[in-house]
């Protein structure tokens, strides 16, 4: 073996070796942020956190119950607004577009999900906000809502596409309209798909805080009704992580944990879903 | 299939009602964007019309006497994302390569599954680690440790605060890497086998191939996925408020506070009193909205290019 070649070999393993060390780095740092909240948030959580309001500033204690109510109202408001538009938007685009009209939905989808988080509150801020004159959960919602229909729309739709054509024509074939076909034959057909696309994007929007932040504001009480400032767990986590308390910064971990999880879980049921059998019933 | 039939007939069994509400639908997603950009346009007019091209390159930001400049959370922001960037780029292609190139095909879709679900976490969560993780670190070793072997750079200068561009810097570039990996694996998956295998028959070494010919065939894709990551780390607000010091600083550097424009947003929208202020902050805004625009646009074009050319050889 010349000189030459035990250098270009040593070489190649040394950066095959190395970009084995990239990917160990970026997975390890999900483990490290997994770990460290688990440690953190597991040694500050308690029942109290999910029973109790928040302790007035200075003393210990109190839990985060309406942050609690509070995601979960801004979540329920964010599908009403998102998952309808996604879902039937990504029906007219998978079964009854032409060319044209389909490109700019599609565009405009996609620009959509580009835009930047904070832009999206500034845009429930001026068109929810400012007409009510206050911040309230149906403005949360709404920025939350919008976030959601350019993911569920694009890859529902990309689900309806993947259903084979034979069975649209099968079902056309024995009679039925359209419409009977897609409500019958292909949304069935591809129900593990669409929904994990819902799954996945409800987990996206669960940890956005930076469109609640004039939004939905922060409340250290519960929110009554809908047109209230409403606290939320990913706001509570900001407020309470840049506070100087340390019990704040206790709950905040604690409420990490609550946020991370239930994001991770939401997670791994979507991608269970989608693994679990074939999109289409086997006939 | 349906066309023999007549507009009656469709209208009876459903198809045109079915058609025309899932058209409302999919309309209101064109309507949504076209009023976000309206709206951005109309709600910066104040700010606009008074300061012109000068609220880019002044640097003055102050309520009190109704001046603004935007220079400093320009500044800020382009220095963030490049510093992510420069660490992110190298670890995430490397990544990539060992997932689409080496790993078995189990492995890596396992270890895909991980990186997916760390793009899945929420911005907040960086933040909160940066704050209690990443600061004290930065702070006590890394800066230290920075300004002893590279102090006579103008870029580590100063006093180590923790807080600052580069931690920022680093906390971005941590949460960019999953996109960087998902799309250059995708990427380099794509490349046809040939070009490997052609590349090995003439001798090279496996990095040879993988450094001469996969990486030159994936490059414009891989490009895509770099733009993708720069657009979320512009955006990027959370972790980046909690971290970067929110001080409108230029300086050179990087372990000064500084700020940027998604903080600045983030920070000062529910304060802001007078209309020109909160004008400001939108028009921010808007330059926010008008960069990822046009990063988003080039990403998905150079990815689509990469693919097509892909696939095309890959038949020939």
């Amino acid at each position: 073996m010349s000189h030459r070649l035990r250098w270009r070999k040593f070489v190649s393993h040394f950066m095959l070796t190395m970009t084995g060390l990239c990917a160990l780095v970026a997975v390890a740092v999900l483990f490290f942020i997994l770990g460290y909240l688990v440690y953190h948030g597991g040694t500050s959580i308690s029942w109290n956190f999910f029973t109790n309001l928040p302790a007035p500033v200075g003393e210990t204690g109190g839990g985060m119950a309406n942050a609690i109510v509070g995601s979960a109202k801004l979540l329920l408001l964010a599908c009403l607004l998102g998952v309808p538009i996604g879902f039937f938007g990504a029906i007219y685009l998978a079964e009854f577009s032409s060319g044209t009209i389909a490109f700019v939905v599609r565009y405009a989808a996609d620009l959509l999900n580009g835009v930047p988080s904070i832009v999206i509150g500034i845009f429930a801020y001026s068109l929810v906000v400012l007409p009510f004159k206050h911040f309230s959960t149906l403005a949360g919602g709404f920025a939350l809502g919008l976030m959601m229909i350019p993911i569920t729309l694009r890859s529902t739709e990309e689900f309806l596409r993947a259903v084979p054509r034979a069975l649209r024509e099968g079902a056309m074939a024995l009679g039925a309209s359209q419409w009977k076909t897609i409500a019958s034959v292909v949304v069935p057909a591809a129900y593990r798909g669409i929904l994990t696309a819902i799954l996945l994007a409800f987990a996206r929007v669960a940890g956005e805080t930076a469109p609640l932040l004039f939004t939905a504001f922060g409340n250290r009480f519960w929110s009554p009704g809908w047109n209230q400032p409403t606290a939320s767990l990913p706001v509570m986590i900001f407020t309470y992580a840049i506070a100087p308390y340390d019990d704040w910064h206790r709950q905040a971990w604690a409420a990490g944990l609550v946020l991370l999880g239930l994001i991770l879980i939401i997670n791994i049921i979507a991608r269970v879903i989608l693994s679990r059998g074939v999109a289409v019933p086997r006939t | 299939m349906a066309g023999s039939r007549s507009f009656l007939s469709k209208l009876g069994d459903g198809d045109e009602i079915a058609r025309l509400v899932t058209f409302i639908f999919a309309g209101s997603v064109v309507l949504i964007t076209l009023l976000l950009v309206f709206e951005l346009w109309r709600e910066s007019y104040l700010p606009r019309h008074k300061f012109g091209f000068g609220f880019f390159v002044t640097s003055v930001w102050d309520p009190i006497f109704d001046k603004f400049g935007a220079l400093p959370f320009i500044y800020g922001t382009v220095v963030t994302a490049g510093v992510s960037l420069l660490i992110a780029v190298p670890l995430g292609i490397g990544a990539a390569i060992f997932l689409a190139e080496l790993a078995p095909a189990r492995v890596s879709d396992a270890l895909q599954f991980f990186i997916d679900l760390l793009a899945a976490v929420p911005s907040v969560i960086y933040g909160l680690l940066g704050v209690f993780v990443v600061i004290p670190v930065m702070r006590q070793y890394i800066q230290p440790a920075l300004k002893n072997s590279l102090g006579f750079l103008p870029f580590f200068q100063g006093p180590a605060y923790g807080v600052g561009f580069l931690t920022a810097g680093m906390v971005l570039a941590i949460m960019v890497i999953p996109y960087i990996i998902s799309v250059s694996r995708e990427v380099l998956i794509s490349v046809p086998r040939d070009q490997r295998e052609a590349a090995l028959a003439l001798g090279s070494t496996r990095w040879e191939s993988t450094w001469k010919v996969v990486l030159p065939f994936a490059r414009t894709g891989i490009m895509g996925s770099i733009f993708l990551a720069l657009a979320r780390a512009l955006g990027e607000t959370m972790a980046v408020t909690m971290v970067i010091g929110n001080t409108p600083t230029i300086s050179a550097s990087l372990f000064s506070p500084g700020y940027s424009i998604a903080a600045v947003i983030a920070n000062e929208f529910t304060e802001a009193t007078g209309d020109l202020y909160l004008q400001s902050l939108i028009e921010l805004g808007l330059v926010l909205f008008l960069l990822t625009f046009l990063l988003n646009g080039m990403a998905r074009l150079l990815i689509v290019i990469t693919s097509q050319r892909g696939s095309g050889m890959g038949q020939a």
